[in-house]
Formats: C-alpha cells, structure tokens, sequence
C-alpha cells in the first residue's frame, strides 16, 4: 500500500472504510522473524526462529511462559510482546487468586483483542505492532488462536507468523489434518519441520530454533537444545558436525554416517560421545 | 460517659498450635488440624501448613484461618510473578523478606496470622522465621507460634536453646540435633500441648524438608479428654445397628456428631 492523506493517525477513515494505521501495524508483525504454532487434541506446540540483531548479540526472547497451561509466541515489536505478555501473567495470576482454576485460554484471548482494540480507537495511542500466538490447554482441550494488531483473534489448528511464514503455512496446509492425532513427538517434529521451510535452504541447527510444549499433564516448558538436536537429526541427512557440506560426494558419506550412527547408538554411547559431546 | 465498644470484630481466632525446627540439613514443620471457634470445634482435620513451592519453603501459620488462606494466596500469586520476571524460584530467606511486607502492608488492619516459615536457605541449611500479626520476623533455630505456643516454647528452650549469646563466638542457630530427634521432639511437644491445651489437638501434621524433597507425616493426637468414650459410643452404635433399629441408630449417631463438635473440655 502507498502513502495517502488518510494514514496519519489512527482515528482517521479511509474513504474505502479502511483504518490505514491499524494495517500499517498488522505490516510491522509480517517484519518479526517466524513463529509458529501447532495443535492436537491433548499437546500445544509453539516453535520460533532465533534471529540475533548480530553475531555479538544474543538472540531475543520470543516464547513467553504466562502459566502453567498457557504459552504465546510473538512475532513483531518484541517490546510490545514483552508488555502483553506480562499483561497475559498478570490475568492468569488474578484469575487464579480469584476463581482458584486456571484461566481458560478463550477468556485470556478476548481480554487481549480488547486491549489491543483500545488502541485503534483512542487519537493518543497507537497500535500494538505484534502478533501473538497464543497456545494453551484447559477445559475444553488445546487450543491455538492468533492475535492481531488490529484487535481481532482467530482459532486455528497450525499457523504462522512473521517474515517467510508463508512457506511454513503451505507447509502446515498439507498436513493439518493429521494434527488432531498427532503423537506429541509427531506434533514437536512438525514443528521444527515447518521451522526449516521458513529458513528457505539455510541448514537447520537447535541452535536457531526454540520450541515449547505443553499439554495435558505437562506444564510448559521449553525443550532443550539436546531435545531438538536429536528431532533434527532424525530427518537431517547431514549430521551436525559435516554441517554446511553441501553436495552429491557429502551425501553419500553422510548416508553411510547416519546409517553407522544407530549402530553406533546401539552398542554404547562411548562412541557417540566423541563424534557429538551434545548427545547423551 | 464510657466510650461505646464494638459488637462486632472482624476477626475469629480459630486456634491451633505450629512449630518449626530448623537443623543442619534439615527442617521440620508441624502443626495440628484442629479448628476451632470459641469452644467449639469446626474441623478435626484442617491443615495450616502451606507448601510455597519456593525452593524449599514452607509456612505454617495460626490464628484466624480466612486471614489464613488469604494470607497463603497472596503469597501464592506474588510467587508467581517472582517466578515470571526472574526465571527461578524465590529462596527461604526472600520468601521470608515477602512475607513481612505483605503482612505490614496490612499495618492497620493487620491479617490475624501468626506465622513460622520453615525451609532450607540458599546453602542447604534449615532456616526457621518467626513472625508477628504485622511482620515482625526474626530467624531463629526454632519457634512455636499459636494456643499453644505458650506451653512449647518454653520446653524448646530447655531443649534446644544454645548457650547465652553472650559467650563467645556467637553460636548458630542451627540445633545440633538429628532429623530423627528432631522429628521425635516435636511429636512429644504437641503430644504435651494437646493434654493442657482445648484448642490443640485431633492431628499433628509433620513435613520435614531437606535437599531431596519433602516428606509428610501425620500422627494421632487426643481428640477428647476422655479418648474411650468416644470408642465406648461406636461400639454401641455398630451394636444396636446390627438389632435393625434403624430410627434409633440416627439419633444416636445425631447425638454422636453434636457430642464431637461440643464443649470438648468437659467430655
């Protein structure tokens, strides 16, 4: 969209009927780096890139715990996200204090639309420029919805957001529906699948990626980079160590590499702890 | 022209008795599960010890139990955002520094609480705090706080106390005894307050921390002054219940109930 007289401030109409501050905002998540999120019946999984601002730099933080069964993942304005996530905490804390059960996610969901619809309609704030996924477990089963800037929420079964979602979403439109049944590693798999298609052909290493679960008797909680390293390695050919040795003579030795690793693997760990300290 | 009092107080004191004793690798909470009004009983199985999750904290408190319960949530959900914004546990010795700002917070109108946190500090050693209805805390090696406080602590003392501060280098307040003794102590000290205390009694619920975990036990204590007639009555009520005389078994057993509620010092 081009730049028009009717885009300066959040109270204005568009003659179309279009608030064009609020779409500039919906603009600013599709610039944060991916998230995703996915859902079966009894598991919530949401995964994201780690993109750091530089090689000094450490990666920011983009999965925020807010209770035991609730999780979001954000994509945009990473201090916006940071504000809402301690807003999402703070309700699900006084929801507990109040009601003493836990904050059923379709509540938390229409709490932050409203909250972010404030912002659309009064002349002094702006729009929150961050998209949330938020994924949580109660009552009723798992549930994955998204958060717009715009104050609007949707419920779906996989989704993602952020730069170069869309390989990622055409990703998870092949294979949603399977995703009711899914086995939690089958569901954790995906995720760090459709975390690769949005790479778009740079190696996948635990290193770029976080993930987290939660479920039905599992709190929250992240996965660690071992947890991830050996979901990456059941469908990487390439090994972690040959990484980056791209190429038709690479293949082969890695084939016979990852056909010698379960061997390796099944006789012992000796061996396995000096091709890669990470695995146990 | 004498100043009109209230007919009316805000607070209850439902009574009960807690005790903690801290000791090199260990710490032991106990208290009873006897609620009480007046000289009535609400409840011979009410627990006051409340498990913070905190890394090992754990915090008994007696005195009016809805100020109780209020009291343990708010710790609860401000444990919580502790949690969220530091990405670890709070320790004893924090949980205790909370504790004294949430209750002198309420200064002028104070939670009826009186409070003992048991737990292991940041080293592994057991710490014991003991406070007053508005914040006042002190850590010590152990603490009696309740009905029957009065009664224990002057026993722990003779028992526990470590030489006059007085003397040279100052001694710790860790007690030298062991977690078997010290466990042992504590059953025979509530077992002492039941016998001279109304508002002491029905259940001692121990849980006695340490590095690995928590560990929970419950022993038996006098329920009435006289034990057997309690015994004496369901021996006749299984008796006349085996003669099918069935209007005659509720009465009985409606006599029982009230006779469990009543004026338990003079049964």
């Amino acid at each position: 969209m081009f730049r028009n007289q009717y885009d300066t401030d959040v109270t204005t109409w568009s003659p179309t009927g279009r608030l064009f501050q609020v779409e500039y905002a919906m603009e600013a998540v599709k610039q944060g780096s991916a998230a995703i999120g996915l859902r079966s019946r009894s598991h919530v999984v949401l995964a994201c890139v780690n993109k750091a601002q530089s090689e000094l730099s450490s990666h920011q933080k983009k999965i925020f715990k807010v209770d035991d069964h609730i999780g979001v993942a954000i994509a945009g304005l990473t201090a916006d996200g940071r504000v809402l996530s301690r807003y999402m905490r703070s309700e699900a804390i006084n929801h507990s204090f109040t009601y003493e059960s836990p904050l059923p996610v379709g509540r938390l969901v229409v709490h932050l639309a409203d909250k972010a619809q404030v912002c659309t309609q009064r002349s002094w704030k702006r729009p929150y420029g961050v998209g949330l996924l938020v994924g949580g477990l109660d009552e009723s089963g798992a549930h994955l919805y998204y958060n717009c800037p715009s104050g609007n929420y949707f419920e779906y079964q996989a989704f993602a957001i952020g730069s170069r979602s869309q390989a990622a979403k055409t990703y998870l439109e092949r294979r949603f529906e399977s995703f009711g049944d899914s086995s939690r590693e089958d569901l954790i798999k995906d995720a760090i699948l459709a975390v690769r298609e949005t790479l778009q052909g740079e190696t996948l290493k635990s290193s770029l990626c976080t993930v987290s679960v939660l479920g039905v008797g599992e709190p929250f909680h992240f996965l660690d980079q071992e947890t991830i390293q050996k979901v990456i390695d059941t469908f990487e050919k390439v090994p972690e160590d040959e990484a980056g040795e791209a190429g038709e003579a690479g293949e082969g030795e890695a084939e016979a590499a990852a056909a010698a690793a379960p061997a390796e693997q099944g006789g012992g760990g000796a061996g396995d702890q000096d091709v890669a300290p990470m695995e146990m | 022209m004498t100043k009109q009092h209230a007919n009316w107080s805000p607070y209850d004191n439902n009574g009960g008795t807690c005790v903690a004793i801290a000791g090199s690798d260990y710490c032991v909470i106990a208290a009873d599960t006897r609620m009480s009004t007046g000289y009535s009983i609400l409840s011979r199985d009410y627990s006051k010890i409340h498990n913070c999750k905190a890394d090992k904290a754990v915090l008994s408190s007696s005195g009016f139990q809805a100020d109780v319960k209020a009291l343990q949530k708010v710790l609860k959900s401000r444990h919580l955002v502790y949690q969220h914004q530091h990405n670890k546990q709070m320790s004893c010795p924090a949980m205790a520094q909370l504790l004294s700002n949430t209750l002198y917070f309420k200064r002028f109108f104070p939670y009826y609480a009186f409070n003992v946190l048991g737990g292991l500090d940041e080293e592994g050693k057991g710490c014991v705090f003991t406070y007053d209805a508005v914040g006042s805390y002190e850590k010590v090696g152990y603490s009696a706080q309740g009905s029957g406080s009065t009664l224990i602590m002057p026993f722990l003392d003779n028992q526990l106390k470590s030489p006059s501060p007085l003397l040279l280098p100052a001694q710790d307040a860790i007690t030298p005894l062991s977690e078997p003794e010290a466990v042992d102590l504590v059953k025979t000290v509530f077992a002492s307050a039941t016998e001279r205390d109304i508002y002491t009694g029905d259940k001692l619920e121990i849980m006695i921390l340490k590095a690995d975990g928590i560990r929970t036990e419950v022993m038996e204590l006098r329920k009435t002054l006289s034990e057997c007639w309690q015994h004496t009555l369901s021996i006749v009520l299984i008796r006349i219940s085996t003669l099918g005389s069935l209007c005659y078994l509720e009465l009985c057993l409606k006599f029982s109930c009230v006779v469990n509620r009543f004026s338990f010092s003079y049964l």
